[in-house]
């Protein structure tokens, strides 16, 4: 069965907060925010890509798309994307 | 285990948190001091060099550095390195004993951007806190602490930190740490005593004793979520279910390490030791060249055997405890952790002599005052 992800994060437009820096490691990236001083890791290559992309989509689920991720792990993207704008990681596209 | 903590155990590409220790110049001379501070270094790293240093930290893409001493202040040019890290984005947090923050150095540390201070502070009255730190140090903080609340410093650039390091005789204090925090609109943050520089000898008649660290326990599950614990105390989570907050591993060499004043890099601030020496940023390669290829943060990056904590069931939350603890008490390092909270610590040290623990390195201890004596004549 294929589950078609309806979280409300997929229809946000979205990008990366400007005060935030990604570093690449090998398991994907570490986020940090220099004005919270939060460090957050993005426990995936394939969630990097996404993240790095949103500001050239109008939506998250077109960013998805964009990068070939399969419907059936929308789900789980909308989540990490989700609690990446709770903690400020990622704010409101502005453009 | 996670997934990503066994990343991390294999190392990042670059430390997540580094300090830096720029002089062992100190002021005070507190008795737990983990860089056994006092005297400058001659051959610390100059201006030039520490530049060199950012300029490379910059290319890793280190996010912030941790810059303490001996006292950073100490350093003429620590307002120009701080302003320089900081102007290629590396962001400083740094800690003070607060002797040089006066009222304009104070508004001077308010309008830099990505700053954040720690006061070290380990009693809330003056008793408690010179008996380890020296004469007139509490009052010395908490003028430092008026200077910065009276600049503005909370409201422009968030609460800056008071620092404390816990031990037998402040553990009793913490809800008034925490109240003395909020007074000042500042920020908790708690720490293990490490038996590191003049640690060594301090450590056996400060550091906590086990009814003391299941009270740690308890508090900080209680009423931790505001503060900050350098995710110091991870030993205690083989005291119960829940596991505090943070990474609980070891991330010596992994994910932290120290440059220490002459640009000596090794695997934590707690290990000032030939054996967890890594490197000098002098060295052909610099910094960069250390943390991706010496052979002791490699072997560290391995998995570490459990050794005799192998067969107790508390292993995977404990993770064996600290390296450093271990070490400079004398303990193998495959071994309980001389504070183990399952009691092994305690027989652990009763097995070795004191006298053959390693003795840490690199004193920079002020000389003995001289003690007057009375000569006489035979």
């Amino acid at each position: 069965m294929t589950v078609t992800a309806d979280h409300p994060v997929l229809d946000r437009s979205l990008a990366l907060h400007p005060q935030v820096a990604l570093r690449p490691e090998p398991f994907g990236a570490l986020a940090y925010h220099y004005d919270t001083r939060r460090l957050v890791f993005l426990k995936h290559v394939d969630l990097v890509r996404v993240v790095e992309s949103l500001d050239d989509h109008d939506t998250v689920v077109a960013a998805l798309t964009a990068c070939r991720i399969p419907p059936e792990r929308h789900g789980a993207f909308a989540t990490a994307i989700a609690s990446l704008l709770d903690s400020e990681m990622l704010c409101d596209r502005t453009r | 285990m996670t997934a990503l903590v066994d990343q991390l155990k294999g190392g990042l590409d670059a430390p997540i948190c580094l300090t830096w220790e720029l002089t062992y110049a100190c002021n005070l001379e507190c008795v737990h001091c983990l860089s056994s501070s006092g005297r400058r270094d001659p051959r610390e790293l100059t201006t030039d060099e520490a530049k060199a240093v950012l300029d490379e930290l910059h290319r890793l893409q280190v996010f912030y550095i941790n810059i303490g001493g001996g006292e950073p202040m100490i350093r003429r040019d620590f307002f120009e390195l701080v302003e320089y890290s900081i102007g290629l984005g590396i962001g400083v947090k740094f800690s003070t004993n607060g002797a040089f923050i006066d009222a304009d150095k104070a508004r001077r540390l308010t309008a830099l951007d990505y700053l954040d201070i720690q006061i070290s502070l380990d009693g809330t009255d003056a008793v408690t806190n010179d008996a380890v730190r020296g004469p007139g140090s509490y009052d010395t903080a908490i003028r430092a602490m008026g200077h910065l609340r009276d600049a503005g410093f909370v409201e422009r650039n968030g609460p800056f930190k008071i620092s404390v390091v816990v031990t037998r005789h402040n553990v009793d204090q913490l809800d008034e740490f925490q109240a003395l925090a909020d007074q000042y609109g500042a920020q908790l943050r708690i720490t293990r005593l490490r038996p590191s520089g003049r640690g060594a000898d301090a450590w056996h008649d400060l550091h906590p004793t086990d009814a003391q660290q299941r009270q740690i326990y308890q508090w900080l599950l209680a009423k931790g979520d505001r503060v900050l614990t350098g995710d110091s105390f991870f030993h205690l989570n083989a005291l119960g279910d829940e596991n505090l907050p943070g990474l609980n591993l070891c991330g010596a060499g992994r994910v932290v390490c120290l440059i220490d004043p002459v640009g000596d890099v090794y695997a934590c601030p707690f290990v000032i030791h030939d054996e967890f020496h890594a490197g000098n940023v002098r060295d052909d390669g610099g910094f960069a060249h250390i943390w991706r290829h010496s052979e002791l943060f490699h072997d560290l990056r391995q998995p570490q055997s459990a050794g005799a904590c192998a067969s107790c069931g508390s292993y995977d939350a404990c993770q064996g405890g600290c390296m450093a603890a271990k070490f400079f008490t004398g303990l193998p390092l495959d071994g309980p952790d001389p504070e183990c909270v399952g009691g092994e610590g305690e027989a652990a040290l009763a097995a070795v002599d004191r006298a053959d623990a390693p003795r840490p390195m690199a004193d920079h201890s002020k000389p003995a005052r001289p003690v007057p004596v009375a000569l006489v004549r035979k």
